[in-house]
């Protein structure tokens, strides 16, 4: 593979299957297979994209609803594989996909630390020499024992960002998680996007706002209907989704 | 070559043949009296071949897929820690709020015993002696096999959220709850080894290879576990089916009777149970004070690697396919 490049896209296509009636026992299994009834519908969320990121590059993902971005999104972060083709990443990744995956609400915020990040791979140790900047920058410091069901909504999206933040990674991918908590900390998280950036890692932002896209990437691709519109540098991109709208 | 599942399945039939004949001239010491039966002679050493030659391919595997294998215990440490919070926090969920916390993971087996004994120790006074160790020696290792597997099921389908957000290896959860029901056989062992010393059984040294057959009822539980989730995914009533499931086997397993009282015709049939071996293991190390043949630890590690084999097989081939159906 290319050296230069931190994420690879390869002919990536998915699938899903769109049943009208989900068959969920093995009761109704063997009735519909019985009766011949056992077909679904296809649903391809994407078909047939291919772009790669260079190592450094901010390149953003832009697309209406239902365009796609998430699926590509999930499919670059290893949750999805996709049907056809293949994906090639270089380097850690730290997805900022949905803020909180994975937190248990009975389990109190320093639980949920040591939690979250095993499911990143770092061991309960490592967390230790995180922990206190994890618990400053989320603003939870009097809350560090308290049960996460007793946290509001944008208690755990500070701390989900801050534990995803934790990290230098390679590779960053944010999913519109800008939009959580108030002016101060979406500041706060912005900056900290922005150190990670002139660090020098790689960047992939799903954004609806033209705005925001233009301001940080260099390159874009354009999503309809799971195809790429358009794919290349970020004004021309931006350019055919304005006249799109 | 390349190694494909179908060649895999091709060279383990053909080994199995290949190691039958050879070992139907083994010394009578491993695979019994030939005279004894032809019925029950020709599956055991049908037996024999299947587990070495399952044996031989889980090793071909190892080599021939080495950069696999290195890249999933690569993935597999790196996720340990995981693992190791999941079954902590298993243990911690179950006993809060209870107010006699980790007890009871003593208690209620010895309660279930007391039940039990106080029941069929009458029925069966002559022909089994000191019927609470009997019983209690079966019931954990049946207990950890029955819990461990029945929890495990609904793992992968109770940890959507997990996966559907964040890349962790699936397996870490069905394995997390094996992990903290074994942890909860070593207590259930405590309750064991208080009747042990109350009822005045004599210790040997022979107790000191327990270790051995709760390791095979342990591989044995993964593998099914991993099955028995993984299937879970796409039949939601498996769940329904395999408690009943559960149940006949708790009756096909000499647990609470003795294995005399059995008609002989029935007697085979529960040789092709896999628990019954385990719990016969068991009993013969703690209780008889006999060292297992060679014959009945190549029956116990055949199951369980056949059960592991099996069950990763299916786990690995349809994971990718579980976020589609939750």
């Amino acid at each position: 593979m290319n050296v230069e490049s931190a994420i690879e896209v390869n002919d990536v296509s998915m699938m899903f299957h769109l049943s009208k009636d989900r068959i969920v026992g093995l009761k109704e299994y063997i009735i519909k297979a019985v009766k011949r009834q056992l077909f679904y519908e296809e649903f391809w969320a994407l078909r047939n994209i291919s772009f790669d990121v260079k190592k450094g590059e901010v390149f953003g993902i832009m697309g209406l609803n239902g365009a796609g971005k998430s699926t590509l999104l999930r499919i670059i972060a290893g949750v999805f594989k996709p049907t056809k083709g293949y994906v090639v990443i270089n380097g850690a990744i730290s997805p900022l996909l949905e803020l909180g995956a994975g937190f248990s609400p009975e389990f109190s915020a320093r639980d949920n630390i040591y939690m979250n990040g095993a499911m990143y791979g770092h061991s309960p140790k490592f967390m230790d020499k995180l922990y206190n900047e994890i618990i400053e920058f989320a603003e939870l410091k009097d809350f560090e024992n308290v049960a996460l069901k007793n946290f509001s909504t944008g208690m755990s999206a500070r701390l989900g960002f801050s534990i995803a933040t934790s990290v230098q990674p390679d590779i960053l991918i944010v999913d519109e998680v800008l939009g959580v908590g108030d002016y101060l900390f979406r500041k706060k998280c912005e900056d900290r996007i922005n150190a990670m950036i002139s660090n020098g890692a790689t960047v992939l932002i799903v954004s609806h706002s033209i705005s925001t896209i233009k301001e940080m990437c260099t390159r874009a691709i354009l999503l309809e209907k799971g195809e790429v519109k358009c794919l290349g540098n970020v004004d021309e991109v931006c350019e055919v989704y304005g006249d799109n709208l | 070559m390349q190694l494909t599942k179908k060649r895999l399945a091709i060279f383990t039939m053909l080994m199995t043949v290949i190691y039958f004949v050879p070992l139907i001239n083994l010394p009578d010491s491993i695979v019994g009296t030939r005279g004894e039966n032809l019925m029950l002679f020709v599956p055991k050493v049908f037996f024999l071949s299947l587990t070495a030659a399952i044996s031989t391919g889980i090793l071909l595997v190892l080599i021939l897929k080495r950069n696999y294998v290195k890249e999933q215990i690569s993935t597999f440490l790196r996720y340990r820690h995981l693992l190791k919070l999941l079954v902590k926090r298993d243990f911690i969920m179950r006993y809060r709020k209870s107010v006699l916390g980790i007890l009871w993971s003593l208690l209620n087996p010895l309660l279930t015993m007391l039940v039990i004994t106080m029941v069929f120790s009458f029925i069966f006074k002559n022909q089994v002696d000191n019927f609470p160790v009997y019983l209690l020696s079966g019931q954990i290792i049946f207990g950890f096999f029955s819990e461990s597997t029945t929890q495990s099921m609904q793992s992968i389908l109770s940890s959507e959220s997990i996966i559907r957000k964040i890349y962790v290896p699936k397996y870490i959860f069905p394995m997390a709850k094996v992990f903290s029901s074994l942890l909860n056989l070593l207590f259930s062992f405590l309750a064991f080894l208080l009747v042990f010393i109350i009822t005045g059984a004599n210790f040997s040294w022979t107790m000191l290879l327990l270790p051995i057959p709760i390791i095979y009822t342990f591989v044995f539980s993964l593998g099914i576990s991993m099955l028995l989730s993984s299937m879970a995914v796409f039949f939601r009533d498996l769940t329904y089916l395999y408690s009943v499931f559960i149940t006949l086997l708790t009756y096909l397993t000499p647990l609470f009777y003795p294995v005399s009282i059995l008609p002989e015709k029935v007697v085979p049939v529960i040789g092709f149970n896999p628990m019954y071996h385990y719990v016969d293991y068991a009993r013969s190390v703690a209780l008889y004070s006999t060292v297992p043949d060679l014959w009945s630890n190549i029956v116990c590690l055949g199951f369980a690697l056949a059960a592991l084999c099996i069950g990763t097989f299916v786990f690995m081939n349809q994971q990718e396919k579980y976020i589609l159906y939750m």
